[in-house]
């Protein structure tokens, strides 16, 4: 009885010391190595977080590090030549008068008047794409075309510009009556035009569309016609949005080089008339960047390129904080 | 009363025809510019004019074979610093929207998409071609890097806040790590909108030349070193189009055709692909 006691609990103890000596040889092993694999996927897993929180601080290093150069480049300028600076008159590089006014009448002034001439049109395929044919092929392709129409390199409108529009220009100023130069701010103001129509198209069309329908067939109920359900419902439910549309041309506008240093002609005068030749700040910077010399006349050239920077960034915020306000709403 | 709603009713139709003709006036500059661009340059394009590199003035022939080749090595390096870059960093604006600091990344990635291209050049010419003393293929590259990132952000986070919750739920739910979440469940899901960011993108910078004039400066023969200048596409329709010689002409208007071909056939190829995707989900 004993004996078969003894031996059942040794065979017991037996069995127990097989297990811990298979977990020993075996499991004990794996699980080690897992518990390894589960360290080392923390671990990646910690890396992996500050990896992201790295670029996004590195995000934020590179917009202060453009801004911070451009300041410090920009202050040999600043101190030499003070804030009078952008309104002063003349650029003569060879006898160190630096004013920038000519360059800033000319930005405004191809901006101003490329605006003019295309919110008629981006608002026009913003109706029709958003309010009279929102579906159809017919619109899918007009919408696709006007969307190719940001998609071509500026440089081939400037030379298209060149080749085409200036003879164009030409000819039309003979018949105005103005000297025919042909390039100048007119001509750039043309061809900016095209290039902006697309960015306040495709804002205004999908500004329009969120309108709420109650708010159309209301209208249309009370008797309004198509236009007048546009001109007094979408119009004014969208006004903010539209608005932020032309301010995301204009930022666009101002900050577009190539297509305009090859069409406007590259003087440094005080353009006469929205015919003669004249330069922009964007221009000027890409023209005579290469060509400055001495410190003075280069860090003249960035402080216009931070005035350009802090402008079209203030007009783009305005414009984005707009869309937001009206997309999360 | 009669002829007053007639009045009106006509004025609605007056204007709805009004808007329908710009819409379509729109479309009018494009078709041209495309059809000029198409006529002046396929008749310089041969086979002699992507394998030779241009000739000096006076002399007929030549071609774009040093552009094409720059133009690809450029954009390549600068795929290879922002896509990773930028996907990275729009997975962290997508994953962490209430911190302080994803708000400033997001102002910093609107104002970084709405820096002209020019100081941008600037940027690219004090950080590296100044201390380095020279131009480079290298610092194009980075000037067009900064230009691909606010893009490739705003899609990839753009795409991924419109997957849905659940799936990354799921994902923590068996127990997996958040990088292999992130890698494997939620990148994979939304890979086409991230991709089409990316080429829509590359399409972008492909016709850039602001940034790389004082980079990336343009060089006359093939080169291949990343250190030295480099020719681009861009660069070189915008130097030889603004030069008096007709020889150099005929070649911007060949070299014009080709970067308008790339340009567009990846604007058209991403609009398809992101239309499927669109269906799909």
């Amino acid at each position: 009885m004993k004996t078969s006691l003894d031996n059942s609990v040794v065979t017991r103890r037996n069995s127990v010391l097989r297990v811990i000596n298979s977990i020993k040889t075996s499991d004990i092993v794996r699980t080690s190595k897992r518990i390894k694999h589960s360290y080392r996927q923390i671990r990646t897993e910690k890396i992996f977080r500050r990896t992201l929180i790295f670029m996004g601080v590195a995000m934020v290093l590179l917009v202060l590090g453009i801004m911070l150069t451009l300041i410090v480049e920009s202050v040999p300028s600043i101190k030499s030549l003070g804030i009078g600076y952008l309104w002063g008159k003349v650029w003569d590089p060879v006898r160190d008068i630096y004013g920038a006014y000519p360059f800033l009448l000319g930005t405004l002034l191809t901006s101003f008047l490329a605006l003019a001439i295309s919110v008629p049109f981006s608002f026009a395929v913003a109706i029709v794409l958003g309010e009279y044919y929102p579906k159809g092929w017919l619109s899918n392709l007009l919408k696709n075309t006007v969307e190719l129409i940001a998609a071509v390199p500026s440089v081939i409108y400037g030379f298209w510009g060149l080749a085409v529009l200036v003879p164009i220009v030409r000819s039309f100023e003979t018949k105005v009556g103005v000297q025919p130069v042909g390039i100048g701010i007119f001509s750039a103001s043309l061809i900016l035009s095209v290039m902006i129509i697309p960015y306040a198209a495709s804002l205004g069309r999908a500004m329009i569309q969120m309108v709420p329908s109650q708010l159309k067939e209301a209208a249309s109920a009370l008797g309004a016609t198509r236009w007048e359900v546009i001109r007094s419902v979408i119009l004014p439910y969208t006004k903010s949005g539209l608005f932020a549309g032309i301010l995301l041309s204009l930022g666009r506008a101002l900050g577009e080089t190539m297509a305009v240093t090859m069409v406007i002609g590259n003087t440094s005068l005080i353009p006469k008339n929205i015919f003669s030749p004249g330069n922009t700040m964007a221009s000027v910077i890409a023209n005579e960047f290469t060509e400055a010399d001495h410190p003075v006349y280069l860090s003249a050239l960035i402080e216009l390129g931070l005035v350009l920077f802090l402008v079209t960034v203030v007009i783009n915020m305005i414009g984005k904080r707009i869309i937001k306000r009206y997309t999360t709403v | 009363m009669n002829a007053h709603i007639k009045y009106r009713i006509g004025k609605s139709r007056g204007f709805q025809a009004l808007t329908i003709v710009l819409a379509c006036a729109c479309v009018v500059p494009l078709i041209a510019i495309l059809a000029y661009i198409f006529k002046e340059g396929i008749t310089k394009i041969n086979w002699h004019f992507f394998t030779n590199v241009p000739k000096p003035v006076g002399e007929p022939g030549g071609g774009i074979a040093n552009a094409l080749l720059g133009s690809v090595i450029v954009i390549s390096v600068a795929s290879l610093i922002a896509i990773p870059v930028g996907i990275l960093c729009g997975i962290y604006l997508s994953e962490n929207k209430t911190t302080k600091l994803a708000y400033w990344c997001g102002l910093c990635v609107d104002v970084l998409q709405g820096v002209p291209s020019i100081v941008i050049g600037i940027i690219a010419y004090f950080w590296l071609v100044k201390p380095f003393g020279s131009f480079s293929a290298l610092s194009g590259s980075i000037a067009l890097s900064i230009m691909m990132l606010p893009i490739v952000i705003r899609s990839t986070e753009e795409t991924l806040k419109l997957l849905p919750d659940s799936l990354k739920e799921a994902a923590f739910a068996l127990g997996m790590p958040f990088h292999r979440v992130i890698l494997k469940v939620i990148v994979p899901c939304g890979i086409s909108g991230i991709l089409s960011g990316v080429m829509l993108s590359v399409a972008r910078i492909a016709g850039e030349t602001a940034p790389l004039l004082f980079t990336a400066f343009g060089n006359p023969y093939l080169s291949v070193s990343i250190t030295k200048p480099m020719q681009t596409l861009p660069l070189l329709i915008f130097n030889y189009a603004t030069s008096p010689y007709n020889d150099w002409h005929d070649l911007a208007w060949g070299a014009s055709l080709v970067l308008l071909a790339w340009v567009l056939l990846l604007n058209i190829i991403t609009k398809i692909t992101t239309r499927k995707w669109k269906v799909q989900l």
